[in-house]
């Protein structure tokens, strides 16, 4: 299907900021089951961005304001053709080997709760049987609940508290697969809900799994499914810091106001 | 997989450890030590105390300085410098300088290789997740290619000497090794001390290394650069422990000494306040470690890089100098390998050898390990200057234990080594002059080419049988003197 994104990122600060510098993991890369037809990533007012292809693969966009300012707003536009995969990846760059995404990170550090977590699930089945009930399991055991967590909550944390967002459903997901010696990583995107484009949408996150045989599958704990025609991919790392949509630092003392805008929509056929 | 390098040493319990004199050996002078002896003998007994005396105070003069964080006090004192030369003649060079560019040129096939294809792993010549769970390893630096494929421009490589044709690689530091301040104050205060006593000798010369070191970093700059490369050294700051040398090598290129905040960046190309207004950086000579380069892509705290700066490097806007992932190949237990790389990528055999390692991660290393604690040196993975290091035969009974439960723990931290009887100079002690320990970081540059300054930093542990050369550690430096041919 074709897929419209329009996501628009506001900050207004209430003094004048010195300087900011911004990375934004936003653009999508063309794979099987997913073809880019336009995409740009500007700052407004302003030029397009320049980027850089970072070590897994993603195109990072670079944004820097040298002189004070007191607001900027990023803007991301662009249409996708989609086809359902089951979830399952091909096509990608894959610059780097499945077996380095056994590595912990803070944010999916496995500690005894995860690991705990996972030995449970899915007993001695195959890898595949035991993602798809990693998965659900997340879902059940971590309520869906904005404003629990926030971006630098680890996976451990967030399983304890039993709450939190689809950032950390991907982090526990992850962490628990990695436990269970199946590679796993953070994927960031785009999601059609179906919702009118006026309902409150939000960028996604997701994980994805290497299977033998089939090679990386996506599984989204928060909807309990694997990636259909719905989802748009548009950065992947080791965890949310290395998959970030957007990383930034600013210079000078101002209280920052946040507006955010995402919509999804199905394409002119 | 086989073990990397040989059979497992016999670590020897009650070894001497007196070491290789390099003065003095089977009853006679050696001879690239026979002008160092006659010059001993003319000097008037009281000289030498006088010019020790002497030397402290022109370093502490010239503001040559290392802050050593571990122990109390005042930080910022100086390296003592001891005053009787290290010599190494024209055939002992000669083979170091041969073997060193053959390990650094492996090295860097192995930095462009590790972040690229990993044919050395797919080889199985060194085990993958040895690799790939390594922090060392950077995932953001994969498919990036730096100009001449130089990853470490300069690598300091730590060499000791076991006997009179017997040099062992200790460790490689590829990262942002120091040190090579010290090597050109310390013959410039030879010449001070001694006036004339060089012009007797053929001795190389070593006072060109910042102007080597300014054209290997000229010689990495992007290719579309606009004319003559800009070169800046980015400093972590005054409390840096080398700080002095990060302004001295500076101030010697005639380049810039800027820290993070001095530098913007504008459409991913590096820019440097001035008082003309911003200047366009082609190559920085980095002395931040990669952790702390840029704050948006590694430790969001760190305040001492620059935000942005990894994106206009990889989209090949700016040199940095050494490259970003250069710790995978000075990674102790990667170390066992370089000799592998040395045949894998040149298809040569190596020339330096290695010290045989015990990697603590092997479940029957760290058995042997725990049983001969006594006769073994065991030094953490990732750790530097010789902080968190036990030297067996030297260590108590409680401190071997505090260890042996460290090892327990994390064993994989942990690399184990035979004690090496690190060869001896004459040194100048209260006593007058007797032996101590040594080792040798000739620092090799690599851009276009590779070049070698004769000689490098000797440090030497100036407590009698003390085998810690380490500055952070108690140890002094000496001139190092290489005779020409």
């Amino acid at each position: 299907m074709r897929l419209r994104v329009r996501h628009e990122t506001s900050y207004h600060y209430d003094a004048p900021v010195m300087a900011m510098s911004q990375l934004l993991r936003l653009a999508p890369r063309s794979h099987d089951g997913q073809r880019v037809l336009s995409w740009q990533v500007r700052a407004v007012p302003g030029r397009p961005l320049p980027f850089f292809i970072d070590g897994f693969g993603n195109i990072v966009h670079c944004h820097a304001i040298n002189h004070p300012h007191r607001a900027v707003t990023i803007l991301v536009a662009g249409e996708v053709e989609t086809a359902a995969m089951d979830g399952v990846v091909r096509g990608t760059a894959e610059p780097l080997p499945p077996p380095f995404f056994l590595r912990e990170t803070k944010l999916t550090a496995a500690g005894p709760a995860i690991v705990d977590f996972a030995r449970g699930i899915g007993g001695d089945a195959s890898a595949l049987t035991v993602l798809h009930a990693l998965m659900r399991a997340v879902g059940e055991r971590v309520a869906y609940r904005p404003g629990t967590t926030d971006a630098a909550t680890a996976a451990a944390e967030a399983l304890t508290r039993g709450a939190g967002v689809c950032q950390d459903h991907a982090h526990i997901f992850i962490a628990a697969a990695r436990a269970r010696g199946i590679p796993a990583r953070y994927v960031g995107g785009y999601l059609w809900t179906g919702m009118a484009p006026e309902h409150d949408q939000a960028s996604h996150a997701w994980a994805e799994a290497f299977v033998p045989d089939l090679g990386w599958v996506g599984f989204d704990p928060s909807n309990g499914v694997c990636p259909t025609e719905a989802y748009i991919r548009t950065s992947v790392g080791l965890d949310y810091l290395a998959a970030a949509p957007a990383r930034g630092i600013r210079r000078g003392d101002a209280a920052e106001t946040l507006a955010v805008t995402v919509a999804v929509t199905p394409g002119d056929q | 997989m086989a073990r990397p390098e040989g059979e497992l040493p016999a670590a020897g319990q009650g070894t001497d450890l007196s070491g290789f004199d390099e003065m003095h050996h089977a009853g006679a002078c050696r001879a690239p030590y026979a002008m160092i002896r006659d010059w001993l003998e003319d000097l008037p007994p009281d000289l030498l105390r006088r010019k020790h005396e002497e030397a402290e105070l022109l370093f502490r003069r010239v503001g040559v300085t290392f802050a050593v964080y571990a122990e109390g006090g005042n930080p910022e004192r100086t390296i003592p410098f001891d005053i009787i030369p290290r010599v190494l003649d024209a055939d002992e060079w000669m083979f170091l300088e041969r073997g060193l560019r053959q390990r650094v040129r492996a090295l860097n096939a192995f930095l462009v290789d590790i972040y690229q294809g990993r044919e050395i792993l797919r080889a199985g010549r060194i085990p993958e997740a040895l690799i790939l769970m390594n922090a060392g390893f950077r995932p953001e630096m994969q498919d990036f290619m730096p100009v001449h494929g130089a990853y470490t421009h300069i690598a300091g490589i730590d060499i000791v000497r076991l006997g009179p044709r017997e040099f062992c690689v200790l460790e490689d530091n590829c990262r942002v090794p120091s040190g090579a301040s010290y090597m050109l104050e310390n013959r410039e205060a030879t010449m001070r001390l001694f006036p004339g006593l060089l012009g007797r000798h053929r001795v190389a010369s070593v006072s060109h290394y910042p102007e080597d070191l300014l054209d290997t970093l000229r010689s990495v700059a992007p290719p579309h650069c606009p004319g003559e490369p800009t070169v800046a050294l980015l400093t972590p700051g005054a409390f840096n422990s080398a700080y002095y040398e990060h302004s001295f090598l500076a101030d010697e290129m005639g380049v810039e000494i800027v820290e993070g905040a001095d530098l913007f960046i504008e459409d991913n190309i590096v820019f440097m306040r001035t008082t003309e207004g911003p200047r366009r950086i082609d190559v920085l000579y980095r002395r931040v470690d990669d952790d702390f380069l840029d704050p948006l892509t590694f430790r969001p705290d760190s305040t001492l890089g620059v935000p942005g700066l990894f994106g206009a490097y990889r989209a090949g806007n700016v040199a940095l100098a050494n490259a970003v992932g250069a710790g995978i190949a000075d990674d102790k237990s990667v170390y066992p390998y370089v000799p592998e790389m040395i045949r894998f990528y040149l298809g040569e055999a190596p020339l330096l050898a290695n010290v045989p390692t015990f990697d603590c991660g092997r479940a029957e290393d760290l058995a042997y390990v725990l049983a001969h604690l006594d006769a073994l040196v065991v030094k953490e993975a990732r750790g530097s200057g010789g902080y968190g290091m036990l030297i067996g035969p030297q260590a108590s009974r409680a401190e071997r234990d505090v260890f042996a439960a460290r090892l327990r723990a994390c064993p994989g931290d942990y690399i184990a080594q035979p004690t090496l009887a690190l060869s001896t100079c004459p040194t100048y002690v209260e006593s007058g002059i007797a032996p101590r320990h040594v080792d040798l970081r000739p620092f090799v540059l690599v851009g276009k080419e590779i070049r070698i300054v004769p000689g490098g930093l000797t440090r030497v542990a100036l407590r009698e049988g003390s085998l810690v050369v380490n500055s952070s550690q108690g140890g002094g430096t000496k001139d190092t003197w290489v005779l020409d041919a």
